[in-house]
Order: structure tokens, then sequence, then C-alpha cells
């Protein structure tokens, strides 16, 4: 697929797409959106990506191969499991901390957003690896 | 004693490495380890011996009330010296025998993780531990027996004696909870005391035979004594420990422990005295006939284990005395036969056969001393501790005389096998071009001081029976007993009977070839024996898989799809039905002239993706009822699920678009009568699914769990968006989960696209 307008529109819409779908993960636990979501969002843009260039360029886009992509995800979504067992809870516990970044405003950070990042980077991953090899057979 | 254990299981795990880097010395090093555990029991023995068990306890799975709980009584300590004394010497001798050989190191920690499990055995005072280690050692000696694992008689028989034990072990499970049931306790120190209360108990005969099954698999009794001989594939130090002197024991060990709680009745009468006679007059009978080394003492050794099995059964203090004095000479004669007949095999190039050796006593002189030794200790000739045992025996069996005059026939055969073994390879003339030398220091060490104990230990008898034999009777038969063994009892008819034996056993040897020849006329018979019928059940039960494999895999994915559909279903229609179907509708919101609308386009959509003659328009007519569907959730207050559709539907189009991409186009379409069926299925289907929607309306649970995320999503865990706080909090184990299950398909997938034939011309 060689289409001039795809592959302009497709360089005006990578940016944007990519930076939605991290906003999607952060705005997750409040709003609508969360880790799945936003890998799902990634993983279309890069799939737009390769469909419309080719899937080495979106390969080399992407710098990391897809598998290694998964497996960090899912280590990261099991070490955010972790720190709870420190203070003798239950696996996967959330736990939070607030950090002041002015007098006034505090930011609340907790271990489910670690989690939802490794969400996130595994279903990115699944999805490109397999985006990835059936378009490279063509 | 939970230290020793856990020091031997890491003595296994340090073996491979250990052998890398001391490739000469491993065996000799990893024998401290048996050897520590030898020198513990015996410092116990004082205490043990005056009625002072060592025990030890604690809470291991507290849900399960399972305690790992040792105690060394009278009984255990016997066996555990056994255990580590043999092993200690087989661990030198595997050294020797396996020098230069790459898998050593994967042999010691095998053997001495087997021996660990044993050791286990003979420990646990709680019936599901024994069970554990029981089921360790079943496990450790298939790896043993199919250790040369590219020769596949070694793996038929190593996958033969697992099968065999392991059954019996289930078996042996069922049984144990139910004794633990009857008894009210786990433990078998205590279970043992309840005997009254089990024998009473309804279920006593169940467990009797459950037990005996297990015992019986695990000790090569009739009819399951065939895995024994065919695991004579294992290297010979495995077959010298686990067949001769250890493992096989296991099922002797825990009749004989559980012989005050189940023992003493008729029915243990009469289950244990036939299975043992036919056992110790088949193993004898058929040893006769042998030719092969091993072959022979593997019988001999089957013929014993009945001989225990049939002491035990009669279960008189005499015969528990004698029982227990055969092991201890059993166990010490035949390691040492085991291991000579191993080192003649090694030492002469690979020869197996009795027929094919002789004139070893020049090469070989201290083998032969060894051999003779344990061989004339074998048939029980004075002053043997085989004689003593055999003595004992006699006296034991006084009142019985059909038992005696089988005790005389296959005490004859022993003879037999013990002159076989221990003369034989050793006399006359050397076959020509049979070339031999002594085995090497390393072997001989476990011989000589077993052979050695054969002698001594019968000129000690008075000590021997008082200190060994006296503590381990008095814990079989549950109550103290005094043992006195004499290597002289006194010239009375059991002396004559043994001398008789003696002489009966001399004319057996003469007239071996006689019997040899009867042997192989018999051999035919085989077909009809136990061995053949296990084959033959292993050979049907393939069959089976194969036919029902065929049946259900047909390697079409529509079949597959149709399976799943159609068994999901059936069985959600079921259930459905049985909690009682739709009740009411109620409750349903009115239809708008959207939702409307967008019912009927994903109906259109629906036609059109079943209809379309093109698999690309399939597709996004598919894509349509996707959309559809992520408006409708919109419509309903669910921006989460929305917005995940409508990616979902947007990756999915674009990833079946790519997969078809690689298929021929639609040559031609399904059968009217396939469609007939798969719609007929889709419909059923759809059905189900609705009728199972509209009634979940209709369920009420006392305390919605939802309201308990929806009041705690924030105060507990930050987050207003509760479907996302679910996700990632609540139910994160679950999400966990389902990310890992994501990660597997996409390695199942890459790696069948990966490996998938790369163009048509390419494949062979």
């Amino acid at each position: 697929m060689t289409s001039l307008i795809l592959r302009t529109a497709t360089r005006y819409m990578f940016p944007p797409l990519l930076v939605f779908s991290i906003y999607l993960l952060l705005r997750g636990h409040h709003l609508p959106g969360g880790g799945f979501v936003g890998g799902l969002t990634a993983g279309s843009a890069f799939a737009l990506y390769a469909l419309s260039f080719s899937v080495a360029a979106a390969r080399k886009l992407l710098r990391i191969d897809p598998f290694d992509m998964i497996a960090t995800g899912l280590f990261i979504a099991l070490i955010s499991g972790l720190p709870p067992l420190l203070s003798g809870e239950a696996f996967l516990t959330g736990i939070w901390w607030e950090i002041p970044i002015r007098p006034s405003v505090t930011v609340s950070l907790g271990t489910p957003i670690i989690f939802d990042i490794g969400v996130y980077l595994v279903v990115l991953g699944v999805l490109l690896s397999l985006v990835f090899l059936l378009a490279e057979e063509e | 004693m939970f230290t020793l254990l856990t020091f031997c299981f890491a003595a296994a795990l340090l073996a491979p490495w250990l052998h890398r880097r001391l490739p000469a010395y491993a065996g000799a090093v990893l024998a401290l380890a048996p050897a520590s555990v030898f020198i513990w029991l015996f410092f116990q023995l004082p205490a043990v011996m005056h009625g002072h068990p060592v025990e030890q306890s604690f809470l291991w799975v507290e849900g399960l009330d399972l305690e790992f709980a040792l105690r060394l009584d009278g009984l255990s300590l016997l066996f555990a010296l056994l255990i580590s004394g043999i092993g200690t010497l087989i661990l030198f001798y595997t050294q020797g025998y396996f020098k230069g050989h790459p898998q050593q190191g994967r042999f010691l920690m095998y053997i001495i993780a087997f021996m660990t499990s044993m050791l286990g055995v003979v420990l646990s005072d709680h019936l599901l531990l024994v069970f554990i280690f029981w089921e360790l050692t079943s496990f450790t000696s298939y790896l043993l027996i199919g250790f040369n694992h590219e020769k596949e008689a070694a793996r038929t028989a190593a996958l033969q004696a697992m099968l065999v034990t392991v059954l019996g072990g289930l078996f042996l499970l069922v049984g144990s909870i139910l004794l633990a049931q009857a008894a009210g306790t786990w433990r078998i120190s205590e279970i043992i005391q309840r005997g009254a209360e089990i024998q009473a108990h309804a279920h006593y005969l169940p467990i009797l035979i459950l037990i005996c099954i297990g015992a019986f698999t695990k000790s090569a009794q009739f009819p399951f004594h065939f895995w024994l001989p065919n695991a004579m594939q294992a290297p010979t130090p495995a077959s010298a420990y686990l067949h001769s002197s250890t493992m096989v024991k296991a099922g002797i060990y825990l009749l004989a422990r559980l012989h005050p709680a189940l023992g003493g009745t008729e029915e243990w009468a009469a289950i244990l005295i036939p299975i043992g006679t036919i056992t110790f007059l088949l193993g004898a009978v058929m040893a006769i006939g042998q030719t092969v080394l091993k072959r022979l003492l593997a019988y001999t050794t089957v013929s014993a284990l009945g001989a225990m099995i049939l002491l035990l059964g009669l279960g008189t203090p005499y015969t528990i005395k004698a029982m227990m004095g055969f092991v201890l000479a059993h166990a010490l004669y035949k390691a040492t036969l085991f291991m000579i007949a191993g080192g003649i095999t090694h030492e002469t190039g690979g020869e197996t056969s009795i027929d094919k050796l002789g004139g070893l006593r020049k090469a070989m002189p201290i083998s032969f001393a060894c051999a003779l030794l344990a061989g004339l200790s074998m048939g029980g000739f004075p002053p043997f501790l085989g004689f003593v045992a055999k003595e004992t025996w006699l006296h034991a069996l006084g009142d019985y005389p059909l038992l005696m005059i089988a005790t005389m026939i296959g005490g004859a055969a022993y003879v037999l096998v013990g002159f076989s073994i221990g003369w034989r390879p050793f006399m006359g003339e050397m076959p020509a071009g049979l070339h031999a030398h002594e085995m090497p220091p390393a072997m001989r060490v476990g011989p000589i001081i077993l052979a050695v104990a054969c002698l001594g230990l019968a000129f000690f008898a008075g000590t021997t029976g008082h200190t060994l034999i006296e503590p381990a009777a008095s814990a079989i038969a549950g109550t103290p007993l005094k043992v006195h063994l004499h290597l002289w009892a006194g010239f009375n008819k059991y002396l004559v009977i043994s001398l008789a034996t003696l002489a009966i056993g001399i004319g057996f040897y003469r007239a071996r070839p006689l019997w040899l020849n009867l042997a192989q006329r018999m051999a035919g018979w085989a077909r009809f024996g136990p061995d053949a019928t296990y084959q033959k059940l292993f050979a049907s039960i393939l069959k089976f898989a194969a036919w029902q494999t065929r049946l259900l895999q047909t390697g079409h994915l529509r079949h597959y799809i149709r399976y799943i559909v159609l068994a999901t279903t059936v069985l959600v229609f079921t259930a459905f039905l049985r909690a009682g179907g739709l009740h009411k509708l109620e409750g349903l919101t009115p239809l708008t002239v959207r939702t409307g609308a967008l019912a009927v386009l994903m109906i259109l959509a629906t036609v059109a993706t079943v209809h379309s003659k093109s698999r690309l328009r399939s597709i996004l007519s598919m894509g349509v009822v996707g959309y559809c569907m992520a408006l409708l959730f919109t419509f309903f207050g669910a921006p989460d699920l929305a917005m995940t559709q409508l990616v979902i539907e947007t990756l999915t189009v674009i990833l079946m678009a790519l997969a078809f991409y690689h298929l021929p186009s639609f040559r031609h379409s399904s059968s009217v009568r396939t469609h007939a069926i798969d719609l007929t299925i889709a419909i059923g289907g759809g059905v189900v699914v609705t009728l199972l929607v509209l009634a979940a309306l209709d369920v009420q649970t006392p305390t919605p769990i939802s309201d308990y995320y929806l009041e705690h999503s924030y105060t507990k865990a930050h987050g207003r968006n509760v479907v996302n706080v679910i996700l990632v909090d609540f139910r994160a184990l679950d999400t966990l989960g389902e990310i890992t299950v994501l990660t597997l398909a996409a390695l199942g997938a890459g790696a069948l696209l990966k490996l998938r034939p790369k163009k048509k011309e390419d494949r062979p």
C-alpha cells in the first residue's frame, strides 16, 4: 500500500495518537481510559504507520522488539505488586504516595499506575507482534 | 532429622556441579551426606533401643493440618541404617562404575535424591508425608531406571515401573485417607495405638485392601511383580540400591509399620499369606531358569519380598522376628551380589550371561571372595547371617508344615542362585576371548564391607538381634519382644531341615542344565503372564487415545469452533433451565428510535457478513456490527467500554484483513448442509446469550458487589473511574492473569507465524 494521502495523513496523525494514548493511560484512574485502551490506541497508531509505510519502518520507529516490550510490561506489572508485601499486606494492594509539587499542589501516585503502565506495554506489545508478523509476509 | 533430610536433598542438587569440579572424587565427597546420616543414626541407637523414639515435628501447611512429623523408632532405625549405610557404599561404587562417564553427576543427583526420599518414607510419622515421599521414590526410581534414556528398553521399563508403582501409590493415598478418618488422626504413632478401633471400623477391609495394593505394587508382589525384573535396565548401582535393599522394601516397611493397626486379623492373614507365598515360590522358580546375572538376582529379590510378606502375614512374634532378621540378611547379601554382578559385567566388557563366564577367580580374586561370602549367606550356609536368618525363619514356621515345605523349595532355589553368582563365573576355565580384571578400589569398598558384614554379624548374632532386630520387631508387634539370635541353636529338627535344604539346593545346582531346558520350553507361557497383560492394557489405552483423538481432532478450525460453541450453548442452557429459566420481563428500557435504528443496522450488517462473497467485505460488515455496539455502550453510559470496543473493532478489522490477505479467495462455498448446521448452532448460541442477559436483569444479590466498589473506589483506591480501579486495584490479580494469558497467546501466535513454510516451492 503506497498511498501518498495515507502517508501524509499518518505523518500528522501518528504523534497526536501516541500522546493521546498516554493521556488515556494516565487519566484512566479518574476518567474513562486506562492502560488497556491506551495500549490499544498506541497499537493502532503503530499499525497505521506499518500499513502506510512499511513494517520495517514501523519496527525501526518502535526501536524495541514487541516481544521484549511484552516481557518488560509483564515484569513491570509483577514488580508493582511487590511493595505492599514489604508492609505485610497482600500482593498487588495499592500503595499511594502524596508527592508535593508546589506548596498548594500535591499529586498522588500509586502502584496501580505502575501496574497500568505494565498493562499498557503488554497490550501494545501483543498487538504489534501480531500485526508486524502478519503484515511482514506480504 | 529435618536438617539431615534437607542436607541430603541439597547434596543431590549439588551433585552435578560437584562432579564437574571434581570428576574423579564426586562420589566419595557426596558419600559424606549419607555417611553423616548413618553416624547420626548410630548414635541414636541406645536411646531407641530402650524405647525412646526420637521425634520432631512442625506445622507445614496450616489449612490442611499437615505436619512435617518425623519419628525414629526401632523399625525406622533399622531401615534408615540400611538405607544410609548401603547408600554410602553405593556412592563409592558409583564413582568407580561410572568413572569418566559424562553423565555421572546426573546419576549421582538422582540416586541421592532417591536415597533422601526413601529416608523420608521411613522417618515420616504422618500418613500424607509418607505418601509424598513414597511418590518421590517412584519418581526418582523412574529417572534411575530410565537413566540410559537413549535405549528404548530402558525407557519402557522406567515407564512401566513408574506406572505400576504410581498407580499403587494412588490406592495407597485413598487407603491412607480412609485410615486417617477411621483413626481420627494422621499421625502414624497414634494410629498404631488404635488398632482395635480401626479393626472394628466399617471401612477396615477397604483400608486394608487399598493399602495392601499400594504396598504390593511397590514391593513387586504377585501379580505386580513383573516390573522389577524389567527394571534391571537401570545401571547396576541403581539396581543394587533400589531394587534389592531399599525401594522395593518400602511396601514391606509400610505394612510392617501399620501392622499394629491393621494386622493380626483373619483378613490380614488371608491377603498377605497367599500373596506372599505365591510371590516367594514364583520368584524362586522363575529365578532358576534365568541366565542373565541381574535377572537372576531380580527374581530372587521378588521371591525374598514375597517371603517377607508371608512372614508378616503370619504375624506371630516369631515370624516378625524372623522377618526382620531376613530383611537385614537379605539387604546385605543382595546388595553385595548386585555390586559384584555389575562389577563382572563392567570388567569383562559387558558380559551379562553366567553361562558365558568362567574362570574369573584369577582375574578378580577379591570379587570372588566377596561373591562367595555373599552367595553362601544367600544360600543359608553356616556360619553366615543368611543361615541365622533362615534358622529363625524355619523356627517361626514350626507350626505350618506346608509353608515349611515351600520354604525348603525356595531355599533350595536360593542355594542355586547363590552358587550361580558366587561360584560359577569364577570357577572352571575362562572362555576364549574373555578378558577381565579386578574392579577398581572404589567399586571394591562396598562389596568387601557388606560381605564381611554377612559373616561378621553372624558371629555377633546375639548383639545384632538385641540392638537391631529387637527394637524393630517390637515396633512391628506393637509390644516389646525379646530377640535372641544364635549362630548355633543346638541340634534340633530345624537344623536338619536347614541342612536338608542346602543339600537339595546343591542338587538343584547340579541339575541346572535341566532347568534351563525346561525354562526354555515354558517361555511361551509368558504371554499369559501379568507382564503380557500389562503390555496389552497399555497398547489398548494408546489405541483408544488414538481413536478418540482422530474422532475429536479433525484439524479443521471450523469443527473446533462448532464444538466449542455447541458445548458452551448446551451447558449454559442446561444450567439456565436448572436455575429456573426466565421468570419475567420487567424493567426493560423502552425502545427509542436511535437504539431501534442501531439494532436494525446491526442486523443488516450481520446478514451482510454472512452473505458476502468476499472476505474483506465480511470483515468490514462485522466491523460495522462492532461499531454499532460501541455506540450502544455510549448511549447507556459506559464510555470506557465504548472506547475500548471502538479501538478493538478497528484493530480486529486490521488484523483479520492482514490474516486473510494470505488466504486464497473463496473458491468453493460450503455445502447447504454445513450452512444449515452452522446457522442452527449460531442461532442457538445467540438465543441462549440473549435469554441469559434478559434473566440477568432480574437477578438480585443481597448486597451487590458493585455497591462496594462504588463506595470504596475513591476512599480506598484513590480513583474515581470505578471500571479502571477494579482492573488495576481491586481485581489486579485477575488482570495480571489476563495479561499473562495475552502474552502466551502472542508467543503462540508468533511461533506459528514465524515457523510456517516460506513458500510452496520450498516444501519437500
